[in-house]
């Protein structure tokens, strides 16, 4: 039997639980799912001003070396190699059959240096898939290291996050273009800064060193920036329409059903994988990730069947109510027939059938400038 | 807030407030801060006939759904419309503008009693 293990914290955590947040446990950490506001203030801040989310649970791996790009486009659908330095690439980690162990944010820091953010409850499986073959790589040449620890990482997300981490960041932080990256001080701090993030909205992730994390975060709120947790967090991914592996999307399902194939690079020389998804999407996939809105009432949630005539043609792994549309809306996989946008058919919710629109994903996509 | 001692309280975290023969029901403070910010309510059609202790309908935060029990039994005379519509009335006043049922009920009395008063309530939601 194993045994139970305490909770991982992150450097953050005393901030969260002084600050009177509800902490619960995700991916084996104590996380704040909420502050006192509430997850809808939340939501709106984020959409309407700045919020930030503690993100140090996140895994940060880097590998270095003369071999760490080739090594990585062996193991990632990726293309590190046509990633120019100081760029990052969203894309899926496959295993060699072609399921999905995680979806994650390569950045090329220079030639030979990488780091890779994945997520936290797939930590051990992506070590577990990078590390031995890492350490047996047949030209050797590259050298794993886990930053986890010694790094925090903070996102900072809304319409006016770039204008407020510009007030802290001589650099400047704007000078940052979406999906780049590089050394800066924010608030005095030496970090890294990212312009990436999970919620729809520009702005930064930040990472810091971990002993200097909650100086940021202060710093940060002084600036007006507020407090989120996992709560809005999750609402703000699903009304942006981005996934959440474990809970959209398995190693039990590939890239092309996830709708995932722009963000599944297979043609780079050396992918380990690439064969197996090819062969798959060129047998094509019954089914398809699928957004849909309620056109009745009730809320869509993970696990609901999607009902047809009576047949289940499908299966809800997200849903939730939009406060920023006012609507409810959800997605999950169904059958590719009926995936086309303004197609109707029903959500089982908990017996009773209510009926939903496809909708074209994202749900919901900022003005921008 | 301190918890209302005009009325009765389930261990489902309902409460029921007599006025003559017509009984309102609502969900407690306990129950709107453990769920958070309340996004969905589904009632029943007035005119239903509800036994005491019955799930009447259900409750829906961003995280979480929970079914609604009544505290009371008898014939549900009125629901509150407004909360269907706009569901945070219920964070904003559970006890007042966030009730949700009115039920007419013959054996008010003994159903009563099977409920807690405040005190009662407070001690369980204390520990």
């Amino acid at each position: 039997m194993p045994r139970e293990q305490a909770l991982k914290k992150t450097p953050l955590h005393l901030t969260h639980v002084a600050a009177g947040a509800r902490m619960v446990e995700f991916g084996g950490w104590d996380m704040p799912v909420q502050y006192p506001g509430g997850i809808l203030s939340e939501v709106r801040a984020v959409r309407e001003n700045a919020g930030m989310f503690d993100v140090s649970h996140m895994a940060r791996f880097q590998f270095v070396g003369p071999e760490a790009v080739a090594f990585l486009d062996r193991m990632l659908a990726a293309d590190v190699a046509g990633l120019r330095q100081g760029r990052a690439r969203y894309h899926v980690i496959c295993n060699e059959g072609g399921g999905i162990i995680d979806d994650a944010i390569v950045y090329r820091i220079t030639e030979d240096q990488c780091l890779l953010v994945a997520n936290s409850g797939n930590a051990d499986a992506v070590r577990e898939f990078l590390i031995p073959a890492a350490q047996q790589n047949p030209n050797g040449g590259v050298f794993f290291t886990d930053l986890s620890d010694e790094v925090a990482m903070i996102a900072v997300q809304g319409p006016n996050a770039v204008e407020i981490v510009d007030r802290l960041c001589p650099l400047p932080a704007s000078s940052v273009r979406p999906f780049r990256v590089r050394r800066a001080e924010v608030a005095g701090i030496p970090s890294r800064i990212a312009r990436t993030g999970y919620t729809g909205e520009d702005g930064f992730e930040i990472m810091p060193p971990s002993d200097r994390a909650a100086e940021l975060w202060d710093a940060l709120e002084a600036e007006g920036v507020a407090p989120a947790g996992l709560g809005a967090r999750d609402v703000l991914r699903l009304e942006a329409g981005l996934m959440l592996h474990g809970n959209d999307m398995t190693a039990e399902n590939n890239p092309y059903e996830a709708g995932l194939e722009r963000f599944t690079f297979i043609d780079t020389p050396g992918y380990e994988a690439g064969e197996a998804l090819g062969a798959i999407r060129d047998a094509g996939t019954p089914r398809l990730m699928t957004g849909f809105r309620m056109v009745g009432r009730g809320i869509p949630r993970h696990g609901h069947p999607v009902m047809k005539d009576g047949q289940q043609v499908g299966i809800v792994t997200s849903g939730t109510h939009s406060p920023t549309l006012d609507a409810n809306i959800g997605m999950g996989y169904v059958d590719r027939g009926l995936s086309g946008e303004g197609t109707r058919f029903e959500i089982d919710i908990r017996g009773r059938l209510v009926e939903a629109e496809v909708v074209a994903l994202p749900f919901y996509s900022r003005k921008r400038a | 807030m301190t918890t209302p001692d005009d009325r009765r309280y389930s261990d489902e975290h309902e409460w029921a407030l007599v006025d003559g023969d017509i009984i309102t029901v609502g969900v407690t403070q306990f129950a709107t801060d453990s769920l958070g910010d309340v996004v969905y309510v589904d009632l029943p059609e007035s005119g239903t006939e509800i036994s005491q202790f019955d799930k009447f309908g259900e409750i829906e935060s961003v995280k979480a759904v929970s079914d609604l029990f009544t505290p009371v039994g008898g014939t549900i005379v009125e629901v509150n419309s407004e909360v269907i519509d706009t569901p945070e009335k219920v964070n904003e006043d559970p006890y007042s503008v966030g009730w949700l049922l009115k039920v007419e009920a013959s054996d008010a009395a003994s159903q009563l009693e099977k409920l807690m008063d405040a005190g009662a309530y407070d001690e369980l939601t204390a520990e």
